[in-house]
């Protein structure tokens, strides 16, 4: 038997933060409402300005052959100098209002979804299988890594989650491997000569990001010979179109699989022989990977920290481990052994929200627009969350202490009063508490927004209080 | 206005409360002859590659290992900076490194590692972190284990140290008060908002402490002119101010006599596994930013420099050969630098083990020869006075096998 409070759990912890009218809306069965928003395929996201990943690529691989050709020309004179800094510029340029129309687009559908719980657990994967824009190459494709590779697969198999993320563009230019190459592969050993181009070889960033972050987690049982064997293994996995200075094949900008630089042979990884059938050695192993009981853990562990508590009930983690292992990586089996956990519904306002958790469901419950691009943009970058920026493949941390600091209390603070100021009485804020908090507004916030002194400050307090801090 | 309203509030404040909340905390702890010196912990996330940085160019394996990586020769244009020894230098983009060397107040520790032997950037950050032996063993940090034992430390909840960025890394979370600090583009709160946030909080633990420790941030940055950054005239703009504003806040904070002692901030863009560049490129750049960076610190803490030390530590370093892409993956021995009025500098500390084939951990890596612990309990000791023995207990527990590198600071 759910306690009261469960509706305010539902929209605010497992959806994105409650609208007015959708706590009504859920009423007295909330885990019915999650539930239904797992059936049918996730929703496709659409919006002005996104473009396939692979037009994107195709378009930057010729701005940086124009800048290759900038640098070969600019030496001494003046003229051409210019021209490289044009040519430097470009490529930025060219990918800035790709990313600001996929945050746009992306924020859009978190603010207007009908499906809070099906983006909340698309927001999940996409910082789990993590790229940052920080690394200019994917400025323009990380948005498309999340609509290409992760929301069609939200809904089904972790397997085929996990194959398109790692032969999506985004993931393969973010952690190097497009230009990783085998040592005794074709290109590097012509004619199975010793290794000639002591240039060439390979680079174990994505084989080991794969082990320890995407699949088995650390301490998920590989050693460094399993992530330079699997590096190996994955070499020729790349990018059609680039060019390198070795090979120009393949359809640009989409995944293409090189023999001539794959690493030849039969390779043994966790202790399992895989012999050489090329591309297919690659997703062997990923298939292993994906059904591993390591896996299993490492990521029923994570949705547990993320939708219960920074250090999950140990109960919750079997249990969605084991649902994993038994249905074959489904995840809305997986999903679904969440929702019917007790402990999930046990105590309210568990997690401290993130900024991007603070601000999307400000903008829902005020039913605040997107006026313009620095409304998408700003909010993140203040309140220290730009959007698909993690700074590092691990994604953003996932506890309260990575997050309650001072100042970043302080700036979620000045913010709300920024938000409060602006909206002024367009909104009222005594009448808003409950239908976004439901059963976790307490009295003291009641007793604050009803003595404020303004509209304003109603707002800003209401924004501030405790309970809207956490979901 | 909208600061000296802050200010105003935060006196006006304390005495409409009447408690001794407010109060104990606007206030860092005084300084006295016990609180004089300052450190900061500058964590360098990603693996910075120490054979760039510091690079052994006298090891007869360096160039073959590093191939296009590896720095010319000291003398030729984009050479390696010298160091005494003739074995291990600076990387070019560190000249005020090498001033500082040359005015004995940098020391360059080499083969360097924590108790840390797997290759996860986060797992290894942890480590770093945490002060143990394990990742995740605790959730605290060992700067801030120092800082609940100081020897002066009244108790009252007064913040010893400042965390520069918005939330506190590990290595300065757990029991002793500390607060953050980052520059805010939006408006301060007016006094009487910020007054009913406070009483909205004071049912709540995390959020009243945090907000209290966030107004005496504040005070202190207010009374710094709002820490904005101030290059210097001839200071290089664009990437090379990459660090301006965090800097001058560090500065700003522990340069006063009732700021806190220590302070702590990221650096980040260390990984380097493709087109790592050698005199110039991806990694020089960076280089020089954190040096410019550097000789700003030394500029804005004026005086208070002959008090100040200040560790550059990395979780691991990356591997001796460079890799197919240009550029390094993880590996394990690293370099770290102790920097600062207070050492007792001009020395290069690597007990050097090589670079040969069979001299590389596990064939790949530089192998560790002194435990980063060792730096850390010794300058803990010498300069911020913490006892040996809590060191041993509490900051660094199980590290009886790392003893303290002695002689480091300046007496």
């Amino acid at each position: 038997m759910l306690q009261p409070f469960a509706t305010a759990i539902a929209a605010n912890r497992f959806g994105l933060g409650a609208r007015p009218g959708d706590l009504a809306h859920i009423g007295s069965d909330p885990v019915g409402w999650l539930d239904d928003q797992l059936t049918g395929s996730a929703p496709v996201v659409s919006g002005e300005g996104l473009r396939p990943s692979e037009a994107i690529i195709s378009d930057s691989l010729r701005l940086r052959d124009q800048l290759r050709e900038a640098k070969r020309s600019a030496p001494g004179k003046q003229g051409d100098a210019a021209a490289l800094q044009a040519a430097v510029t470009k490529l930025p340029q060219f990918f800035r209002p790709i990313y600001v129309a996929e945050a746009t687009a992306r924020f859009q559908q978190a603010l207007s979804t009908d499906r809070p719980f099906v983006e909340r657990l698309t927001q999940f994967w996409t910082n789990h299988f993590a790229v940052s824009v920080d690394k200019i190459a994917v400025l323009g494709v990380a948005g498309a890594l999340e609509r290409e590779a992760i929301r069609p697969h939200v809904l089904g198999k972790f397997t085929d989650l996990l194959l398109a993320v790692e032969q999506h563009p985004a993931m393969l230019l973010y952690l190097d491997n497009y230009l990783s190459v085998g040592p005794n592969s074709r290109v590097a050993a012509p004619r199975g000569l010793r290794p000639v181009r002591r240039q060439l070889g390979i680079n174990e960033n994505l084989a080991r990001e794969i082990l320890e972050l995407h699949t088995l987690g650390v301490g998920g049982g590989y050693t460094q010979a399993d992530v330079t064997i699997f590096a190996e293994v994955i070499t020729g996995w790349s990018i059609g179109g680039e060019r390198g200075r070795l090979f120009s094949a393949g359809d640009p900008g989409r995944f293409v699989f090189r023999p001539d630089i794959h690493e030849p042979g039969t390779k043994v990884v966790l202790g399992k022989r895989y012999p050489d059938n090329e591309h297919g050695q690659g997703v062997a192993v990923l298939h292993d990977l994906a059904s591993h009981p390591s896996t299993a853990r490492f990521i029923a562990t994570k949705l547990a920290r993320h939708f219960i508590a920074d250090d999950p009930p140990p109960a919750v983690v079997d249990r969605l481990a084991k649902t994993f292992l038994s249905t074959g990586g489904d995840l809305p089996a997986v999903y679904r052994a969440l929702i019917t956990c007790a402990e999930a519904w046990a105590n309210p306002l568990s997690k401290y929200k993130t900024p991007s958790d603070y601000i999307v469901s400000s903008f829902r419950g005020l039913d605040l627009p997107i006026v313009n691009e620095r409304a998408v943009l700003a909010p993140f970058e203040l309140l220290g969350q730009r959007t698909y920026s993690p700074g590092s493949p691990a994604g953003w941390p996932d506890k309260s202490a990575d997050w309650d600091g001072a100042s970043a209390l302080m700036k979620r603070i000045e913010w709300a009063d920024a938000v409060g100021q602006r909206v002024g009485s367009k909104r009222d804020a005594a009448g808003l508490a409950p239908q976004l908090l439901g059963e976790t507004l307490t009295t003291a916030t009641r007793t604050s927004i009803a003595r404020a002194a303004s509209g304003a400050q109603a707002l800003t307090l209401l924004l501030a209080a405790p309970e809207f801090m956490r979901r | 206005m909208k600061s000296l309203a802050r200010r105003e509030f935060l006196t006006a404040g304390a005495m409409a409360l009447g408690s001794t909340l407010l109060t104990s905390r606007v206030v860092f702890a005084r300084g006295n002859a016990d609180t004089k010196s300052r450190f900061i912990f500058i964590i360098m996330r990603g693996a910075l590659d120490g054979l760039a940085a510091a690079p052994p160019y006298g090891d007869r394996d360096y160039p073959s290992l590093r191939r296009d990586l590896a720095l010319k020769a000291p003398g030729t244009p984009g050479g390696v900076l010298p160091l005494s020894g003739g074995l291990i230098g600076l990387h070019p983009s560190f000249a005020f490194l090498r001033e500082s060397f040359e005015a004995r107040e940098l020391v360059v520790f080499h083969a360097v590692a924590s108790p840390y032997r797997e290759r996860s950037h986060f797992d290894g950050q942890d480590v770093l972190e945490n002060g143990t032996v394990r990742a995740h063993a605790v959730q605290t940090g060992w700067l801030n284990r120092a800082l609940s034992v100081l020897p002066s430390n009244s108790g009252q909840g007064r913040e010893r140290g400042v965390a520069l960025g918005q939330n506190v890394p590990l290595v300065m979370r757990g029991p002793a008060a500390v607060t953050s600090w980052s520059p805010s583009k939006l408006a301060a709160l007016d006094e009487d908002t910020l007054q009913r946030i406070t009483d909205l909080y004071a049912a709540d633990p995390l959020l009243s402490g945090r907000l209290a420790d966030a107004l005496a941030a504040d005070a202190i940055a207010e009374s710094e002119g709002g820490m904005a950054p101030q290059l210097s005239a001839g200071a290089p703009r664009g990437g090379t101010a990459r660090y301006a504003e965090v800097i001058n806040a560090a500065a700003g904070f522990l340069k006063r006599e009732d700021g806190p002692q220590v302070a702590v901030f990221d650096t980040t863009g260390w990984d380097t596994h493709a087109n790592e560049g050698s005199a110039e490129g991806q990694l020089a750049g960076r280089l020089a930013a954190l040096d410019t960076g550097l000789r700003t610190l030394k500029e804005q803490m004026g005086p208070a420099w002959g008090n100040t030390a200040v560790v550059l530590a990395t979780e691991f370093g990356r591997t001796a050969a460079v890799n197919g892409t240009r550029g390094t993956d993880h590996g394990t021995g690293a370099a770290a630098f102790l920097l600062g009025g207070a050492v007792k500098g001009g020395r290069v500390i690597a007990d050097w083990p090589g670079l040969s084939s069979r001299a590389l951990y596990q064939g790949r890596d530089l192998q560790p020869t002194l435990d980063l612990r060792s730096v850390l309990k010794g300058v803990l000791e010498e300069h911020l006075q913490i006892p040996g023995r809590a060191i041993e207990s509490n900051v660094f527990p199980g590290s009886g096998s790392a003893k303290p590198l002695t002689g480091l600071i300046r007496t």
